[in-house]
């Protein structure tokens, strides 16, 4: 499957990944390239486990205890594997931004949200700080809308615009990898659409890995996309040929909507 | 449709446990009402300039409680400086570093023992720990010792609490743009949980200002006719204060009750109102600061 992608600059590469919570395995041996610049879905039922890979990628598992990761996620062009254990999870961290489910601002001002991992990384400058978050405010196509009121709280913010707002949080900081986590499973239609059109345009600067339930997004802004079932990568190919060509008979039951 | 008979016993039912509530709440307010005007009544009257500036006497009239609100508000300041870090420290590692296992399960259980042991027994350790053993006498830095480990189940176990009302996806955000454990605690969790964990403080120290019993154990003495040493004063160290003997408002308070005249029932009273301020006032300065604190947060 890797061929479809050949052509491709590899900005990651998942190799023979399995992770566990205690004793139960939910990925198994999992594969994925993911090419630099580009929109790469995680599609799949609830509990296949495309979420717990997405968070693989930020060692967000850490966290919490007795998980256990196998294999290899190697983050290029640094060549290094991200879920070694002698490499600390802030590191990744700090290389690989994320956005979740529900939108999850800080109770704290607009600007403190955007500016919070400049904060964490002991920046200190504040023309450079403020420059930082007007650019990652305009990326996520918020600027607009706050920039008269960024020392409002961020919790004064709709829905949709808080989504954004944890966007340019997540941008701010020049991550190599955008993980998305069902971004917009909270959010209003029109939220939604705004939402997938910033990530279309946001590829051209940041490559991103986006989990969702929804088929039709994953059609709308990727250009690969990876089928999971059960904790396996069933199918990985272009979004085009997952959606009208599937190989797998458990994906195309899945694209039809047989199940799932 | 499912026939449906029982909404007016519903709604009955949802009356009669407002009424119910209210009357609870009501007592509870006449209750501390009626003490406050009964003290007032018999005390207000005593409290002058002279009162609050006098030593105790064997004169009821010219006897004041100088030595006992400045013994209570410094007693109460060493245990404010110790406890509150100590506790809010305690509360932070067992909720955000320990790790979940038999020993930190024993210690919880541990913490919550101690807040049901009766207070005089914390007067027995205390002089058989602090008096005698460390040899810190009978003096002002036993007494707040004392009150600390009194309290500090109050302000570990509310900490707790505080902590654990913020939401996981908040920690995960934080996590997720590269912050380490301590950046999260110091820039989320408490400025998030610092009004629970002040709330906590209040009711520690409100507890600890009223203490009676295990001061008397420790020795704290009934008639101080004297300040302890200005820590300013040229002829002795900062901190001699803390080694000073000392009484406090509820001991001043009981020694005078005890009394059989009735004048120094009079000075009890007066004492008891100043006791209730002392402690409206130390509220109030807790309040302000988790107002102040919260007044950056927006949920």
């Amino acid at each position: 499957m890797v061929e479809i992608l050949k052509k491709e600059i590899l900005r990651s590469d998942v190799r023979n990944l399995s992770f566990s919570y205690g004793d139960k395995k939910v990925l198994k041996n999992i594969n994925l390239p993911i090419a630099d610049n580009k929109v790469t879905a995680l599609i799949g039922p609830s509990g296949c486990g495309k979420t717990t890979l997405l968070r693989c990628f930020n060692r967000m598992h850490d966290l919490y205890k007795s998980t256990h990761y196998e294999g290899e996620i190697i983050l290029f062009p640094e060549g290094i594997n991200i879920i070694s254990a002698k490499l600390d999870p802030i590191e990744v961290r700090m290389k690989i931004g994320m956005v979740f489910q529900k939108p999850n601002p800080f109770p704290k001002s607009i600007f403190e949200n955007v500016s919070y991992g400049l904060k964490v990384r002991g920046i200190r400058k504040s023309s450079f700080i403020k420059d930082k978050s007007e650019k990652a405010l305009k990326q996520a196509g918020l600027w607009e809308e706050v920039k008269d009121r960024l020392h409002q709280p961020a919790t004064s913010l709709s829905g949709g615009q808080q989504q954004r707002l944890c966007i340019a949080r997540a941008l701010a900081t020049d991550p190599e990898i955008l993980l998305l986590d069902e971004p917009t499973s909270a959010l209003d239609p029109i939220s939604t659409a705004h939402i997938e059109k910033l990530i279309v345009d946001l590829k051209s600067t940041v490559t991103i890995v986006i989990v969702t339930h929804n088929l039709h997004q994953a059609a709308r802004v990727s250009d690969s996309t990876a089928f999971m079932y059960l904790g396996e990568m069933v199918e990985f190919g272009t979004t085009n040929q997952i959606f009208t060509n599937p190989q797998q008979k458990r994906t195309e039951n899945y694209i039809t909507g047989r199940f799932g | 449709m499912i026939e449906v008979s029982n909404l007016t016993i519903r709604k009955w039912i949802d009356f009669l446990f407002q009424i119910v509530g209210l009357l609870i709440l009501f007592l509870a307010l006449v209750t501390l009402l009626s003490l406050i005007l009964d003290l007032s009544t018999k005390g207000l009257h005593r409290i002058d300039w002279a009162f609050m500036t006098h030593f105790p006497s064997r004169f009821p009239e010219r006897a004041g409680i100088l030595s006992a609100w400045v013994g209570s508000l410094l007693v109460i300041l060493l245990t404010s400086f110790f406890v509150i870090p100590l506790g809010i420290a305690a509360g932070i590692y067992l909720e955000e570093y320990a790790p979940k296992n038999f020993f930190s399960t024993f210690i919880e259980l541990n913490i919550v023992n101690l807040a049901g042991i009766p207070s005089i027994t914390f007067g027995l350790m205390a002089l058989g720990f602090f008096v005698y053993t460390l040899n810190f006498g009978q003096s002002i830095l036993t007494a707040g010792l004392t009150l600390s480990l009194l309290v500090l189940p109050i302000i570990i176990v509310t900490t707790r609490e505080a902590i654990r009302t913020i939401p996981q996806t908040i920690r995960e955000a934080a996590f997720g743009l590269g912050a380490s454990r301590w950046q999260v605690i110091q820039h989320h969790v408490l400025p998030y949980s610092s009004g629970g964990i002040l709330t906590g403080v209040i009711i520690a120290l409100s507890r600890a200002i009223g203490e009676t019993a295990p001061l008397i154990t420790i020795g704290a003495l009934t008639f101080i006719a004297f300040l302890p040493p200005n820590p300013l004063g040229t002829d002795q160290n900062f901190y001699d204060w803390i080694f000073s003997p000392f009484t406090v408002l509820p001991i001043q308070m009981f020694n005078w009750v005890s009394r059989p005249q009735s004048e120094f029932h009079v000075n009890a009273a007066a004492t008891g109102l100043i006791l209730l301020l002392l402690t409206l006032v130390l509220n109030a300065v807790a309040i302000f600061i988790r107002f102040r604190f919260r007044r950056r947060i927006k949920w």
